[in-house]
């Protein structure tokens, strides 16, 4: 890992730097009780990073994910993306950005369960505004890329855990974003299957990707090269490990 | 996202959620179908009333004088008291006003009364008698199926001949022909020497149970006391001519029953235009009250089929959160239910044309109500009834799409 910014309030992210919160926080108000799922969450992440994001249960990893991944609005504090102040963007410059910079793939897949397997990849590309023709050709090619060309025409119901998970990732890697997001990517899948889908990550990180993961096992977590550590909605670690 | 890729996505959608989909389309289709139909009822009502109604009681520029007005809704009693006490219409008068027009007019006597006629040992009840004067028929345009009407002569020589209506014909005669037979009119014996035209009905009441005589014939004296008559007709060629010969009738009887010039008519000059009137009123209570009921209908139906939406939405607020999250703004998931709906609300209606256009017709077939379809009705049917529908599937959409990605999502 490079040279840490100390950053502060006014400044602007250094150009390598993909992913920066600052004093992040995220709160439901649940009319009885507030609940503060972030408290302050601050991070940098650098372009080809492999992050494994872990911490028990609550602690807040799902929701620091949906905020990187532009899902979901924060409380308070900063967010930048790519040297882009993410957090003060209106409506349709984040579903931009969903578009184009994130890649997320969810634990439970997230498919149209109606649409085969090429038109679940397609769906990105039909709101990047792509003609039908590069749109099957980009989408056909993401699916050979997970494995998945001989099975273009399934849909969900037709497929394994494991294939639906390949799905998402070439529904999430087809508009070539700049971060892949997974949270829990091997939760709803065996283990054999998990290990399958973390060559896969690992392929892609080879390849240069950036990868930001949430897991509660180790052992996928042994695949990052960076872990950090969340506890009651703050950073209580974040370790590089031995390459 | 372009239009078309909204409207193909529309296209599988409605198709992989049929139940719903036909729910609205069930929606639209009934708002646009009953909208026509009770539009049209009111239309045809309408037209009827004002077109054919008027003119079979009254005839094309023709007034009669009368006692008092021969159309009568809703008057209190003390009015119909004030007219039972004016004199009645004398032969006499009828005879002054025919003498002192100087327009020219066609003119007829004419009194009723309901009578039962027969035939042997048939009889039919209930019948109108109308003793006329031998220009009624043209005057009432009514026209002669068989035989002849009777003539002026035997109006004066009171012969003892009858014309019958059509139901009163084949009451007595079935199929056999009437011509030259001996019938009773309220047991005075006639000889029937023609049968008028079948009339049809109007709002359901039969137009065809009469029988006509002339005015001076033995059976007068069932319908009015002597020298009495119920009506005294006059027809001019156009309306200008109605009007000076109506002004020129006012100013003889003025004359003979003396009143002073601050007095009210005794009598009435009675034109369809009562009649039209009194519907103008009814119509206009239609025209708001019809289209009323209609909308209101229309907004329930709207209001359900946008419950259905809204549920179907929840069932669909994954997929929106989903579509989001991959990038489509606000404005690519409202298109997509707009072409969605659009697509179900023009099918819709254009299934509810043809059903609001066959309802109208077999209304006109099975009941007295003359329905007929209006232009109008159709493009308001389907501008209201897809309206209804498009902002039924959009508004709920609408406010899917304006949750974060993942509170989308997150909705079971
Ligand atoms: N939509 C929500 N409304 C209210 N509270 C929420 C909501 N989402 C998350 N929380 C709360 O925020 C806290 C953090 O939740 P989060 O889902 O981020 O945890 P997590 O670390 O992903 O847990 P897990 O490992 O179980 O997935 C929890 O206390 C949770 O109850
Ligand atoms: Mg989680």
């Amino acid at each position: 890992m490079s040279t840490v910014q100390l950053f502060r309030t006014g400044d602007t992210p250094l150009p390598d730097v993909i992913i920066l919160t600052h004093k992040l926080t995220r709160e439901y108000d649940m009319g009885s009780e507030l609940v503060r799922a972030l408290r302050g969450v601050s991070v940098q992440i650098q372009k080809n990073e492999y992050v494994a994001v872990m911490g028990p249960s609550g602690s807040g990893k799902s929701t620091l994910m949906n905020l990187i991944g532009c899902l979901d609005t924060p409380t308070s504090g900063e967010y930048w993306l790519n040297g882009q102040k993410v957090s003060d963007l209106a409506d349709d410059e984040l579903a931009r950005i969903r578009n184009k910079e994130i890649g997320f793939v969810f634990q439970t897949f997230n498919l149209l369960p109606r649409a085969d397997a090429l038109h679940n990849v397609e769906l990105p590309l039909i709101y990047a505004g792509m003609s039908a023709r590069s749109r099957r050709d980009r989408a056909a090619h993401a699916l050979q890329r997970v494995g998945l060309g001989d099975r273009m025409d399934h849909r969900p119901n037709e497929l394994s855990g494991g294939q639906r998970q390949r799905v998402a990732i070439a529904r999430a890697l087809v508009n070539e974003p700049s971060i892949l997001l997974a949270d829990e990517p091997t939760g709803n899948l065996d283990s054999t299957t998990g290990l399958e889908i973390m060559a896969l990550f690992r392929e892609l990180h080879d390849s240069g990707q950036t990868v930001v993961m949430v897991t509660h096992e180790q052992d996928i977590a042994a695949h990052a090269a960076r872990v950090i550590t969340l506890r009651d909605g703050v950073v209580a670690t974040d370790q590089a490990r031995a390459a | 996202m372009p239009f078309f890729e909204a409207f193909r996505l529309a296209i599988q959608t409605i198709r992989a959620q049929k139940l719903k989909s036909g729910f609205s389309l069930l929606g639209v289709f009934i708002g646009v179908a009953s909208l026509i139909a009770a539009w049209s009822i009111a239309n045809g009502v309408n037209r009827y009333m004002t077109e054919k109604f008027a003119q079979t009681l009254y005839g094309v520029n023709t007034f009669q004088l009368r006692r008092r007005p021969m159309f009568t809704p809703n008057v209190p009693d003390s009015v119909w008291r004030a007219w039972a006490r004016r004199p009645r219409i004398r032969f006499s008068d009828a005879e002054a006003i025919s003498e002192g027009l100087t327009v020219p007019v066609m003119t007829a006597w004419q009194s009723s009364d309901q009578v039962t006629v027969s035939y042997g040992n048939k009889e039919a009840r209930d019948i109108e008698l109308t003793t006329a004067s031998e220009r009624y028929f043209d005057i009432k345009n009514l026209g002669i199926a068989m035989g002849r009407p009777f003539t002026g002569e035997e109006n004066r020589s009171g012969a003892p001949v009858a014309v019958l209506g059509d139901a009163v014909a084949k009451r007595l005669f079935v199929d056999r022909t009437p011509l030259g037979k001996s019938v009773r009119i309220g047991g005075v014996p006639y000889r029937v020497i023609g049968v008028v035209e079948h009339q049809g009905s109007i709002l359901g009441f039969p137009l065809d149970r009469f029988v006509v005589v002339p005015a001076l014939s033995p059976a007068q004296n069932l319908v009015n006391p002597p020298g009495i008559l119920d009506a005294f007709l006059v027809k001019a060629r156009s309306d200008p001519e109605m009007r000076e010969a109506m002004s020129q009738a006012e100013g003889i009887m003025r004359g003979r029953r003396h009143l002073r010039p601050k007095q009210d008519n005794n009598f009435v000059l009675d034109t369809s235009e009562g009649v039209q009137r009194f519907w103008a009123g009814i119509s206009r209570i239609l025209v708001t009250v019809i289209p009323g009921i209609v909308v209101v209908s229309l907004v329930i139906g709207g209001i359900v089929i946008m419950n259905i939406m809204l549920m179907a939405v929840a069932e669909r607020t994954r997929e929106i959160g989903l579509r989001k999250s991959l990038g489509a703004r606000r404005r690519d998931v409202l298109r997509q239910f707009l072409a969605e709906s659009t697509a179900i609300a023009t099918v819709g209606a254009a299934i509810g044309i043809f059903a609001g256009i066959g309802l109208t017709i077999l209304i006109n077939k099975i009941s007295p109500l003359p329905a007929s379809v209006s232009p109008a009705s159709v493009v308001l049917g389907v501008i209201m009834g897809a309206g209804v529908g498009v902002v039924a599937g959009v508004y709920p959409a609408s406010r899917a799409a304006k949750l974060d990605p993942i509170t989308a999502l997150r909705q079971e």
